[in-house]
């Protein structure tokens, strides 16, 4: 799109495309971010070391980087879309030959400034090649089987280079949101209803299987579940985090046990305090009103982004917008429901308030995408 | 180019409502984490604020006292002393080494020890004791609390340390305890929680060891407040565990000391059984080892001494040395003839001093022969070649397994380390792990007990007491556990013709008090103590032809290793038996000479509860037997402890 699509009747420029920025989102996003910061130098017992001071320096770049996205028209991103997606691609393929192993996974390409996570970009710029296919394709042929296809396939190949990386957890992220999108561009619902019947026809079988001659998965695989399903059966093995996890939520109840007084952090018995299980320490110290609280600014980024995009008659600007707030909602849906016993533990950050500065500064690229959206909006 | 505005406005739409379907979705599980959030937090935040606390409060385990051992009459064998240790924490004491100069000049420390705690100081956290000094006395800890502002971070602790009041007398009964070691925890598949204790005390051998489960008792546990690093605060509540049990032994610690002492100087072993319910008064093993040595941690110089000692000090030779059985083997093979039927007890056969066996000649001990002979008559001569000739008769097979009704061969159940099985061949056996055919000339060799026959001292004195009672007597050691009596072990007759054991009691009876007879040196002559038995001479290797050339026939002329082993079987009083005795001299020489005379003086002991009066000798005996008396009583430890409260 351009200007020149649309009858716009006033068109702001330069630096006073400043003022257009959606700032009421600007800020829901700078408040969890404090949150973040707040968590984290409790967590570390109280100190600005190792963790939050790192965090809010990145936050600031993260900020202006944002800021910079915004200014830029958006259909310039529109244009680079397919160029960003295949880079994006090409980054995930480094990390196979390159990319270091954290954790037990090949996930990261150091680049000097900073250790990117090409998996994260690729949640960005997946929503972003989508959304720019939607705006080309015309809308009477967004059903069609073949057009529906080739969608399938973009969100497909970096679905599968995550799964072999492996990261379960971003591969269903992106398969979520690259879905989630196609619903939104309007293909025809029968298509997924389809895709859900027969994910829930596998699962079924999957389960059958067990203890019969033609099981389907290893024993070691069913025990994960069983693990997942009822976390105490083994609450020093793979059900522990879990566990611990619950207990420090509960434990918090209505009020918490005050800012940094959480004995489930303090004694060390949550794990990866913080990065993902960061939201159980909130939850502890700040408890269910605290807990609530950041649900609440989550919900609200989420309603300030899709009331952005339906106010904005551009498919691509709505489009991408509305698939940004998708990608964050299902980034803190997943952590919270992991958190919280809800689905199994696969290694989702909660964004913006877990320590990690890919995660952080890719988030604010795509905030700052559906800034350019929102600043250059047809009006 | 201008889009068309139609276009714009249904796109508009159908995203829109996509949109608002999508978003009541995202709306729903937002929902849906908020409510599970106040289900969590909210409405079970009790039960999980308990968990939370659960996590904070330490539970500490509390080692239960160890039970201790008595001896049937109730002395003490075993108890728990008071012991006292200085520890040091490290935190407290600022500069450890310095610290521990200073506690040198004090009191000795052990270098040794002071390296291993200054090792495991760097290991453990700051604020854990570690033991530096242990098993100190009073005068020593007395000078470290005096001394106290000088040494920070010293502290004398109390614990309870294992004591052994008759020191060697029991080692080999008992055992001894000692601090869990890795080895130990990685034998249990899930140790006890109580192992984790560091230098927790274990048994090691013996019954200590055989028993630890009834001895051990369970631990109790306090609820301890810890912080962030696992620092206790305060202790919040304890719950005592229950100490082991008190397990007393069917030893008869008066016996028990006397043929301790009695053995001494030998290389020998004795055991004394009730041949009416299988308790063992007595089990002795020479030379023996201080346990204490043991609990305190021996030093590698001490060890050393008894593992290298060519007595073996630390084997607890009545169950663990077997021996070739020799002569006291012959009531087996008669035995087995006799139920056979294959000879009757009166029955004769010539002894011309030795038997050929399929081109072989054997020979009996007494190379001019012994004529005819019958049961009575061979066995108190200890004729060999009557027993040969009922060997090959019988076949191995049934000597074996008449062997085995007997107690031979079968590794009886009691409570002490290493019990050996002995063997009893049979052809099968012997192509089984010899590869090689059972041969006529291996049946003649078992039937006097050498060859491959082997039997263990606490085997023999079953075998005696099954042959004085008919019975299937099984040994006991353990009396009663917590004052609960255990059951006797299995007293039902052995199923053998009354008269032909009777005629073996008789024949015994005639080796011992028949002037012919090869034990009569050794007899009692009080009536109502009379004792019947068999002496056993075994062979440990043959004299070679190359010796006999030099003059070498006689058993003294060989290095010790090479002489004899001296055995001795018997059962007294013989008209009503009431203990069983079986003494094995290594390389003591002829059993008539080495063993049978400390069978008698123990079963005399074991008769008259004491030193028995000197008129149950024989009179040209009785003037050695009091010195002998006499100098035994003064190397006896003193029983100084004699009842549970005094202990």
């Amino acid at each position: 799109m351009s200007y020149l699509e649309y009858n716009a009747k006033y068109v702001p420029t330069g630096p006073r495309k400043i003022l257009y920025l959606n700032w009421p989102l600007a800020l829901l996003l700078a408040a969890v971010a404090g949150v973040g910061f707040l968590m984290l130098y409790s967590v570390a017992g109280g100190s600005y070391t190792p963790w939050a001071e790192p965090q809010m320096k990145r936050f600031a770049v993260g900020f202006v980087l944002m800021i910079m996205v915004a200014m830029v028209p958006a259909w310039f991103w529109r244009n680079m879309a397919s160029v960003a997606y295949l880079g994006s691609l090409m980054l995930l393929l480094a990390v196979e030959f390159f990319g270091s192993v954290g954790m037990g996974a090949q996930r990261w390409i150091d680049l000097g400034f900073i250790r990117l996570q090409p998996s994260e970009l690729m949640k960005v710029t997946l929503v972003l090649m989508l959304a720019a296919y939607y705006d080309w394709l015309p809308s009477a042929k967004k059903s069609r089987p073949i057009w529906v296809l080739l969608p399938v396939i973009l969100i497909l190949i970096p679905t599968a280079m995550v799964l072999r990386q492996p990261d379960l957890g971003t591969s269903i992220l992106l398969m979520a949101a690259g879905g989630g999108l196609m619903f939104l561009a309007g293909v025809h619902w029968a298509y997924f209803a389809a895709v859900i019947a027969a994910g829930v026809g596998l699962i079924t079988t999957v389960l059958q299987s067990r203890g019969t001659p033609w099981q389907l998965l290893q024993d070691y695989q069913f025990r994960r579940i069983d693990t997942f399903l009822d976390p105490s059966s083994d609450p020093l093995g793979a059900g522990y985090h879990i566990t611990q996890s619950k207990i420090a939520l509960g434990s918090g109840g209505w009020t918490g046990r005050g800012f940094m007084q959480g004995t489930q952090s303090r004694l060390n018995f949550l794990p990866e305090k913080h990065t993902d299980f960061i939201f159980t320490t909130l939850a502890e110290e700040f408890g269910f009103v605290g807990a609530f609280s950041l649900l609440a600014l989550y919900a609200l980024i989420i309603v300030f982004c899709v009331v952005s995009a339906l106010a904005n008659k551009d498919r691509f600007s709505s489009l991408l917008t509305l698939g940004i707030a998708l990608n964050f909602f299902l980034f803190f849906a997943v952590n919270m429901s992991m958190v919280m016993g809800l689905a199994p533990v696969v290694g989702v950050p909660l964004p913006l308030v877990s320590y990690g500065g890919s995660a952080m500064l890719v988030l604010m690229l795509a905030f700052g995408l559906a800034q350019s959206a929102h600043v250059h909006r047809p009006r | 180019m201008k889009r068309p505005r139609v276009d714009i406005e249904a796109s508009h739409r159908l995203i829109t409502r996509r949109a608002a379907i999508l978003g009541g979705v995202q709306l729903a599980f937002v929902g849906a984490l908020a409510a599970r959030m106040q289900f969590l937090q909210v409405d079970q935040a009790d039960q999980f604020r308990l968990l939370a606390e659960e996590n904070r409060i330490n539970m500490r385990i509390i080692p239960p006292s160890r039970g201790e051992v008595f001896d049937r009459n109730g002395v003490p064998l075993a108890r728990n002393a008071p012991s006292y240790r200085i520890v040091v924490v490290r935190e407290d004491a600022g500069d450890v080494a310095d610290v521990l100069e200073r506690l040198g000049k004090v009191v000795a420390l052990d270098p040794e020890e002071v390296d291993r705690a200054m090792a495991e100081m760097k290991r453990s956290a700051p604020f854990l004791p570690v033991t530096v000094a242990d098993e100190v006395t009073w005068e020593d800890l007395s000078r470290v609390s005096v001394n106290a502002p000088a040494l920070p971070g010293v502290t004398p602790e109390v614990g309870l340390s294992r004591v052994y009041p008759f020191g060697s007398d029991y080692a080999h009964v008992l055992g001894y305890v000692g601090p869990v070691s890795d080895y130990d925890l990685e034998r249990l598949d899930d140790p006890d929680q109580l192992l984790r204790i560091p230098r927790f005390q274990i048994g090691k051998v013996g019954v200590e060891a055989k028993a630890e489960d009834l001895l051990r008792g369970k631990g109790g546990a306090k609820r301890v407040e810890v912080n962030a690093t696992g620092r206790v605060m305060r202790e919040l509540d304890r719950r005592e565990g229950t100490a082991g049990s008190d397990l007393q032994l069917t030893i008869d610690s008066k016996l028990q000391s006397y043929v301790q002492a009695r053995l001494s100087g030998e290389s020998a072993s004795t055991v004394v059984m009730d041949c009416t319910n299988g308790d063992l008064l007595a089990i002795s093993s020479a030379p023996t080892y201080d346990p204490n040595l043991f609990v305190r941690g021996i030093s590698t110089r001490d060890y050393a001494s008894l593992t290298e000692n060519k007595y073996r000090p630390l084997a607890s030779k009545t169950v663990q040395g077997i021996y070739p059985p020799g002569s006291t083997f012959k009531m087996i093979t008669a035995m087995a003839a006799l139920e056979e039927g294959l000879i009757g007890p009166d029955d004769t056969v010539y002894c011309p001093g030795h038997l050929e066996v399929s081109g072989r000649r054997f020979h009996c001990w007494k190379r001019a022969g012994h004529g005819s002979v019958n049961l009575q008559n061979s066995l108190k001569q200890s004729c060999d070649v009557y027993y040969y000739d009922l060997a090959v008769k019988v076949g191995i097979e049934k000597i074996s397994a008449m062997a085995n009704r007997f107690g031979l061969g079968i590794r009886h159940d009691v409570p002490m380390s290493a019990v050996a099985a002995g063997l009893t061949p049979t052809k099968d056996w012997k192509l089984r792990t010899h590869g090689d055919d059972w041969r006529v000339g291996d049946t003649v060799n078992a039937s006097i007990g050498q060859g491959y026959m082997l039997a263990s001292p606490l085997q023999l004195a079953v075998m005696a007491a099954r042959l004085a009672s008919g019975n299937e007597v099984k040994p006991r050691l353990i009396k009663s556990v917590d004052g609960i009596e255990q059951p006797e072990l299995g007293g039902e007759s052995l199923g053998l013709n009354e008269n032909n054991l009777r005629k073996m009691r008789r024949a015994m009876f005639d080796t011992v008090n028949d002037r012919r007879g090869t034990a009569y040196g050794s007899r009692i002559i009080d009536d109502t103590m009379r004792m019947a038995g068999k002496t056993g001479t075994s062979q440990v290797r043959n004299i070679t032809a190359a010796e006999r050339a030099r003059g070498v026939t006689r058993n003294a002329d060989l290095p010790w290793e090479r002489r004899d082993h001296a055995l001795f079987v018997n059962y007294a009083p013989y008209d009503n038996p009431k203990y069983a005795v079986a003494v094995v001299v290594e390389h003591g020489g002829g059993g008539s000479r080495a063993a049978a005379p400390i069978a008698r003086d123990v079963t005399l002991q074991a008769l008259a509860g004491g030193d028995p009066p000197l008129e149950a000798y024989p009179t040209k005996d009785r003037e050695r037997i009091r010195e002998q008396q006499e100098k035994l009583r003064a190397i006896q430890p003193l029983a100084n402890i004699t009842g549970k409260d005094q202990a």
